[in-house]
């Protein structure tokens, strides 16, 4: 248990201290070399440097190995793997806007190093009544969690630090819930991501001073995907990021079609005070934001605190679940 | 608003336990009399499955539409 804990505290160290360091100087390379996007949703033309994906990819991959020097199994290297080729898919869709579908199917290949090393077990685990063996099943629900979790992150990635925000909560709340279940090396390289994505919202946080691109919020998604899988704690997972599959269940079932969320109507305008309210467009999909704001406008401040209160009451749901697993009826 | 948003997730919270309790306690183990091909068994679970997503989304959307057309009303 010592050596867990040990491990435990350098590799968060590690996560967080090396992103809280290098992202600054990332800030600054991009402002050089004008690589930088408009802020939308401020007064003026306020550009801001994008991507913060290579930032996150040196933390959550930096970590993710000096715990593989302390436990050698080939889940943590599943983890690694997959979080580098979620990261590679997203920075091609940073560097040239791709289509709708070329997301998902890129992202369904990602899962490939959790199939190759062997790193699930096709038992799916629910609270109070067990577990079910679904062997053929349980292949396709590895290769769907990856896109499912990557677009999920991205297309909640519309506001200052919610993308990095909420996988910092729904991180730690797996970690514990990890933790509960006495799995502990994936919960300490879940640690990992939740530091990683805490040191990156300390820049990404409103008024925020990098955007994690496409690379960064597809690679958040993937890791926290690959944990969920190589953790055995699919459900959980899911609980605990419960307002961004909210927010994806509202686009898909306003919108019926997988488009990139570039291609659609913005279902949020502005107030001369440049808070944010909901369009009148009767066509533009009802997502979290647009849900949030639907009765009065909110500042972009306020909007980004209440998703983030929402996901700290799914992150208590998703450890009152990890408590649940143990019991039987 | 946020209340009815937070019991929009504990909605769907409740809907993911009951739902794998269904699969685990009543669909896992069903089965048809030893003569019958095990691939139609599992057509017939996969079916049940679908069935019960459907049934799922459905609820939601339900709930979905009713948060925003209040917010709206008001």
């Amino acid at each position: 248990m010592e050596e867990k804990i040990i491990a435990a505290i350098i590799v968060s160290a590690i996560a967080f201290f090396s992103i809280y360091a290098f992202t600054p100087v990332l800030i600054k390379f991009l402002q050089k070399r004008n690589i930088t996007v408009k802020d939308v949703n401020k007064k003026g033309n306020i550009m801001i440097p994008r991507p913060g994906g290579i930032s996150i990819l040196l933390g959550i991959v930096a970590s993710e190995i000096t715990l593989y020097l302390f436990f050698p199994i080939s889940e943590i290297l599943a983890i690694i793997i997959t979080s580098i080729l979620g990261f590679s898919v997203g920075i091609i869709d940073d560097k040239k806007t791709m289509g709708g579908w070329f997301k998902p199917l890129a992202l369904a290949f990602c899962a490939a190093p959790i199939l190759l090393l062997g790193a699930y077990d096709s038992n799916l685990d629910f609270p109070l009544f067990g577990s079910v063996k679904i062997p053929s099943l349980y292949l396709a629900l590895v290769v769907f969690m990856i896109p499912i979790m990557g677009n999920t992150i991205n297309s909640i990635d519309v506001l200052n630090g919610i993308a990095s925000g909420v996988t910092t909560i729904a991180s730690f709340a797996l970690a514990v819930s990890l933790f509960i279940l006495q799995n502990y090396e994936i919960g300490i390289s879940c640690l990992c991501l939740g530091f990683a994505s805490l040191a990156f919202y300390k820049y990404h946080k409103f008024p925020s001073k990098i955007f994690p691109g496409d690379s960064g919020a597809v690679m958040f998604g993937a890791t926290y995907g690959v944990i969920a899988i190589v953790g055995q704690v699919e459900v959980i997972a899911a609980v605990a990021i419960l307002p961004a599959v909210i927010n994806s269940f509202l686009f898909l079932s306003s919108v019926k079609k997988i488009v990139e969320h570039r291609e659609i109507k913005n279902p949020v305008k502005h107030t001369d005070d440049f808070k944010l309210k909901s369009t009148d467009e009767n066509h533009a999909p009802i997502t979290l934001v647009r849900l949030l704001i639907a009765k009065k406008p909110l500042s972009e401040k306020q909007i980004c605190n209440e998703v983030l209160k929402l996901t700290t009451f799914s992150g208590v749901l998703a450890v009152i679940t990890a408590f649940m697993m143990g019991v039987k009826i | 608003m946020a209340i009815k948003i937070y019991s929009f997730i504990f909605v769907m919270w409740i809907l993911m336990l009951i739902g794998g309790g269904l699969v685990i306690v009543f669909v896992g183990p069903f089965t048809l009399s030893s003569g019958i091909d095990p691939i139609i068994t599992s057509s017939i679970k996969v079916i049940i499955a679908l069935f019960l997503i459907f049934i799922w989304l459905f609820t939601l959307t339900k709930v979905k539409n009713w948060i925003f057309k209040s917010q709206v009303k008001s």
